[in-house]
């Protein structure tokens, strides 16, 4: 990687590193046994300009390009990986008043978001609605220049703590998005504990019943709700967990490097058994190759080349798969240690998972790969 | 205007082959709409003709046919290029 990044890239990862390694790394493990992240860690993230990484520079972000908001996220899917969520989620939401919002709310949302002022969460998933979000249930009814709101939605991220929430309804069977504040009447959060993997991210139930919202809070045009404000929102959550995938592997890869080097059975450090040199190297060459995807995803993302979307969805497909296999070698690789709480392999075992779940099932995006591929020219004799 | 359209058509006779895309044919009957066709049609818009897509024309409305979209991309040609002249 060391030979594609320019000096400006590569000062970038230094100080993305810095951070992480000062914040995140140290608390990683007591964040993850508590289910919490402190709050005061968002802001930080947002007074260093990293929630609004990408936003552009008129409305307070830092304007970074393509790769060095895959780099931010590589860095903190490396160092944890439901810090490294938060930023996709932080993303999502910034990326649909970017793309579909109006001047007014850019200009009023956009900077409240990106200092950390307002938490946020993605507002999409549903008890009985996830892959399928076109059966939508929670609906908007109009009445006068307000919606109606009513219905709930599930595994929904920093829903504990967020402030302000991205909804995903129908209105007369129209899909909308509208901006919801925490402080709406019949707006309650019943938080989510017990998860599998990303269990800092502070996730909860929300139902909103009879919620009346401005219509000034929608968010791009009737009935665009999902084929412009979720597809573009989603697009680059795909872009930044994929990155966080890669993060999250070479996580893995560190472990084991030095785990390798101190072990010692049969009389010699571990990282001169053939088998486990075998493991190391699937693990090094499986990270790379999902890195390389990523790059590829963001030199066609900075280019706004019309396959990025397709590439992305590529790079993410391979690299929660990639970080499935590379954890499930770094726990076998730690023996019983990697099934302990003193190694964080198992953690990154846990986390690694759900990497196949969010932001599209992997399944889903088999099936989407597949369909593009044949449908359209994504992809065909370009790489 | 022919020229866009044709670059249209192009564009999104990739996604559909043994069927002609005509100017008024509704391209959401077309079979080829997937969840990524509209980041994706955006993209090519934006790309290929140097301008920018604002929240006032993320209308679906504006993608109906390849008419509407060549429509909403002349406008667009055609406002910024008089606003360079009211400028200049």
């Amino acid at each position: 990687m060391e030979i594609l990044l320019s000096p400006q890239h590569q000062k970038l990862r230094e100080e993305f590193r810095q951070f992480v390694d000062e914040e995140i790394v140290p608390n990683a493990g007591k964040f993850d046994k508590e289910e919490n992240m402190p709050v005061e860690l968002i802001k930080k993230m947002g007074d260093k300009g990293y929630l609004g990484a990408n936003v552009p520079t008129k409305y307070g972000g830092k304007g970074l390009d393509a790769l060095s908001l895959g780099i931010l996220n590589e860095e903190f899917g490396r160092g944890y990986s439901s810090t490294q969520n938060i930023l996709t989620v932080y993303g999502m939401v910034l990326q649909a008043i970017l793309r579909c919002g109006n001047n007014q709310q850019k200009e009023y949302w956009i900077p409240k978001i990106i200092s950390g002022e307002l938490i946020v969460a993605y507002g999409l998933t549903e008890p009985n609605t996830g892959s399928d979000i076109k059966s939508l249930e929670t609906v908007a009814s109009k009445i006068g220049d307000e919606y109606i709101i009513q219905g709930e939605k599930m595994w929904i991220t920093l829903a504990q703590v967020a402030s302000l929430f991205l909804v995903f309804a129908k209105e007369k069977g129209e899909p909308v998005a509208f901006l919801v504040e925490r402080k709406t009447p019949g707006l309650q959060v019943e938080p989510t504990f017990g998860l599998l993997g990303l269990r800092a991210n502070m996730l909860g139930k929300v139902s909103f019943d009879q919620c009346r919202i401005p219509e000034d809070n929608i968010i791009g045009k009737m009935g665009t709700g999902f084929s412009h404000v979720a597809s573009f929102s989603l697009d680059i959550g795909r872009y930044t967990t994929a990155w966080g995938c890669v993060g999250l592997g070479q996580a893995c890869l560190d472990a084991c490097r030095k785990y390798t080097e101190t072990r010692k059975q049969f009389g010699d450090a571990i990282k001169k058994h053939q088998l486990i040199q075998k493991k190391m190297s699937e693990m090094i060459v499986d990270v790379r190759a999902a890195r390389q995807l990523c790059f590829y995803s963001s030199c066609l993302r900075e280019a706004c080349d019309p396959e990025s979307p397709f590439e992305t969805l590529v790079a993410k497909y391979y690299g929660s798969a990639m970080v499935n296999r590379v954890a499930g070698n770094a726990v076998q690789i730690h023996g019983a240690n990697g099934c302990g709480s003193e190694y964080p392999v198992q953690r990154y075992y846990r986390d690694a998972k759900i990497m196949e779940i969010i932001e599209g099932t992997s399944q889903m995006h088999e099936i989407m790969i597949a369909n593009n591929y044949s449908k359209s020219g994504c992809g065909k004799d370009r790489f | 205007m022919e020229n866009i359209k044709q670059r249209i058509r192009q564009f999104l006779q990739r996604s559909i082959r043994n069927v002609d895309i005509h100017n008024d044919s509704v391209i959401a009957d077309l079979g080829i709409v997937h969840s990524l066709f509209m980041v994706q049609l955006v993209l090519f818009i934006e790309k290929e003709f140097g301008i920018e897509i604002d929240y006032d024309e993320l209308d679906l409305a504006n993608f109906r046919t390849v008419n509407d979209i060549a429509a909403l991309i002349s406008n667009k040609i055609n406002s910024e290029n008089g606003l360079q002249r009211k400028l200049s």
